[in-house]
């Protein structure tokens, strides 16, 4: 019987020492064996977790990082056979002339997005906190955006700023504009997709702002009309400040989210005409899928270094949660 | 400020939840095309057959056509539906569970030969003598043949007449480049708009180019040469001096048939298959003109029925059954709306006037050359890429159309090289 108990301590886990306080008189044989299931019962619970990991996540992306250190063509992918290339698809990607117009853009959607989404987004939760009738009615139509799948409003975004048919030139003519090519021209194809996706992202933005605006103590805001502060002195001073851990995770997150967008692009403009509105994730696609011969291995190469950036984006926000719970 | 914070956290994380559900269903929509894995049941004399046509459903004639052959032999084949940009792809990741035949775009015949998936007629008993030979090339690598052309269609020249008439076109004196462009100048000059074609930046796009590009007499394997530039620099004119809408940058060839069908153009470069609707509303079609004159040559376009590589040998027989009975006669070709890929086959076709197969179709493909002709088998698709790319710098105005072709070379050239 001691030298049960010893043993019990050893590898002493919670059930041990639940059992251990009702009598440790009583913890005989029948605990231990009781104690055995224990284990495969909480292996149990985790192994789909562990399943799920193994399955969706830790095998796809080894396999991602082994494709873009091989020379893969259609026949090695099915054979099996090919050979190591160390870092060779990587410099042949960064050498590509696609390299800096895929980066460039990359950044400027990302960081254009971003800046658009959140100050309209920060804008709208502000008005829609003010308490008026319908307030609540028209918040969840301005969550329209978010429920439509990507594929309909792209289409539809597509549709709109249409050469010759669509509706956005017909407006511009009947102002007695000339038509602009939204989506075949070189100069206005990023900012086409970029205007779609900034009004695709203000839901996300305005449900994260209004919650984050509803955290914000009433009395703060008693305190400053009783000092007699401006309405743009409470944002600036009281609002905007307060809401910055709120902020910055909602910017964190749309950073990670915008990096890889890829449906809006691709049904839009493909990422063309040329390159003119080429992102890393479509350029990825392009190469694996999008052309007539399937470079599998640099395609894989710029995927990870996609996720190499979003990976140190999603640092930074995992650190930020830190803090703020220590706050 | 515990609360606060960890409402904000519980918030936050719904809100990533909400994005990733965001992210797998939008993935889960863009694969439903995709064909499902085959089952390669030999019990039972089950054969699968996948083919690029998910609009066609169980009634169209083309599952009739198909349901003839399995009651004919006395099997079942089990049909399989995938969008024909994902042939390659799902081919590649089924590739230890193939189906016994595969339907595959004519150019992508001898990739996926050179990948090792397709057997080649000698390995699967495959008649292939009453073939037409400039259809069936697209199937030929280094001498040995890997499938078969359920038909062909191709490309041609609508008009619309009432249009022409309006704006004093006679079609007759319409013979080359330069007077078919005077023909759009009068056009546009009408009051209507003057061609529209698709030159989309995918294998779509070139396809409708190369009747220009080969009847300006270019040669794909010089992308940069001056013959390939003129080519390049008809369309860019044309898009630039209004007589082509840009909406051509993005045009598929059936949203640029939906532009011919407002009945405000004069012009389409389109294929046989829309001759059935050509007809209703009486347009008519001519073969694209070269550059001084004649009839430029038009690529081939259609699918080949391959018979990817089985575990179990003995199914070849069979399958090459299934191939044969879709081919001979022209039951597969005008189910699908293609001229028949024997001469024979066509020969019935124009005599019955079909759709998309009457004798100006059937003569149009017997003319035209496919795209990977030129002993250019797997690098076709290299260079294609490369021609689509610099058609649509060019176009978009992003570069000239020397500066787009000659990147579009040293682009190939540093493929090939590899």
């Amino acid at each position: 019987m001691r030298i049960a108990k010893t043993t019990n301590t050893v590898d002493g886990d919670d059930v041990g020492r639940v059992t251990g306080q009702a009598g440790p008189v009583t913890r005989t044989p029948r605990t231990r064996s009781a104690r055995l299931p224990s284990h495969l019962v909480a292996w149990a619970f985790l192994a789909p977790v562990v399943l799920y990991l193994a399955v969706f996540y830790a095998y796809p992306l080894g396999r991602n990082v082994d494709l873009s250190f091989r020379d893969y063509t259609l026949r090695s992918f099915i054979d099996g056979t090919a050979k190591f290339s160390g870092f060779d698809n990587y410099v042949e990607v960064i050498h590509s002339p696609t390299f800096v117009p895929a980066l460039t853009n990359t950044a400027v959607f990302t960081f254009v997005s971003i800046a658009f989404q959140f100050s309209i987004g920060l804008a709208l939760a502000v008005f829609f906190f003010k308490k008026f009738p319908l307030a609540a009615t028209l918040r969840a139509l301005f969550l329209v955006p978010w429920l439509l799948p990507l594929l309909v409003s792209a289409s539809v975004w597509a549709w709109m700023l249409n050469s010759e048919s669509g509706i956005v030139n017909s407006g511009l003519e009947h102002l007695g504009m000339h038509q602009i090519n939204w989506l075949t021209s070189p100069q206005w194809a990023l900012v086409s997709v970029l205007i779609a996706n900034i009004w695709i992202g203000i839901p996300f933005n305005l449900v994260l702002m209004y919650s984050g605006l509803q955290s914000i103590p009433g009395e703060v805001y008693e305190a400053a009309s009783l000092d007699g502060a401006s309405k743009w002195q409470v944002f600036w001073r009281i609002t905007f400040p307060l809401l910055r851990p709120v902020s910055a995770i909602t910017i964190l997150l749309g950073l990670v989210y915008t990096l890889k967008v890829f449906d809006i692009i691709w049904i839009m403009t493909r990422g063309g005409p040329g390159n003119s509105s080429v992102t890393f994730a479509i350029w990825s696609y392009r190469l694996g899928f999008g052309g007539g011969s399937p470079d599998l291995s640099p395609a894989a190469a710029v995927a990870n270094l996609l996720i190499l950036v979003a990976f140190a984006f999603g640092l930074v926000y995992i650190r930020m949660q830190r803090r703020l719970v220590e706050l | 400020m515990k609360t606060p914070n960890k409402r904000l956290r519980i918030v936050a994380l719904l809100a990533l939840g909400a994005g990733l559900a965001g992210t797998l269903s939008a993935c889960s929509a863009s694969t439903t095309t995709s064909a499902a894995s085959a089952t390669t049941a030999a019990a039972g004399g089950t054969y699968t057959l996948w083919d690029p046509y998910p609009n066609r459903d169980a009634t169209s004639t083309w599952a009739v056509a198909i349901d003839a052959c399995a009651t004919q032999l006395g099997i079942t084949i089990k049909r399989n539906s995938g969008n024909t940009g994902d042939t390659v792809k799902d081919l590649t990741t089924a590739a230890s569970n193939l189906p016994d035949i595969a339907m595959v775009d004519n150019p992508k015949v001898s990739t996926l030969a050179d990948a090792g998936l397709l057997t080649t007629a000698a390995e699967n008993g495959l008649d292939v003598s009453s073939i037409s030979a400039n259809i069936l090339s697209a199937g030929v690598l280094n001498g040995e043949t890997y499938g078969v052309p359920v038909g062909a269609n191709t490309l041609g020249l609508y008009y619309n007449p009432t249009v022409l008439a309006a704006a004093g076109v006679d079609i007759a004196t319409v013979k080359d480049f330069a007077s078919l462009t005077a023909a759009l100048q009068k056009v546009v000059a009408s009051g209507k708009k003057g061609i529209t074609f698709s030159a989309v930046g995918t294998e779509e796009g070139t396809f409708q180019f190369l009747p220009w590009f080969w009847g300006a007499g270019a040669d794909l394997t010089k992308l940069d040469s001056d013959k390939s530039i003129a080519a390049l620099q008809l369309w860019t004119d044309w898009v630039k001096n209004g007589l082509a809408p840009n909406s051509v940058l993005q045009n598929t060839q059936g949203t640029s048939w939906d532009e011919f069908k407002t009945g405000d153009y004069g012009f389409a470069e389109n294929g046989s298959w829309f001759q059935g609707d050509a007809d209703t509303n009486k347009w008519g079609v001519i073969q694209v003109p070269g550059v001084s004159g004649g009839t430029a040559p038009a690529p081939t376009g259609g699918e080949f029925i391959t018979i990817p590589v089985q575990k179990d040998t003995s199914r070849y027989a069979t399958s090459a059954k299934i191939v044969e009975c879709l081919t001979n006669g022209s039951a597969g070709a005008t189910a699908l709306g293609y001229v028949a890929p024997t001469s024979a086959g066509a020969q019935a076709q124009a005599a019955a006037t079909t759709a998309g197969a009457n004798a100006f179709w059937v003569k149009a493909v017997s003319d035209a050359k496919p795209r990977t002709a030129d002993n250019l088998g797997t690098n076709y698709g290299i260079i294609s890429e490369q021609l689509y790319t610099a058609m649509q710098n060019a176009l978009s105005g992003a570069m000239s159309a020397s500066d787009a072709l000659k990147a579009g070379q040293i682009a190939v050239d540093a493929k090939l090289k590899k």
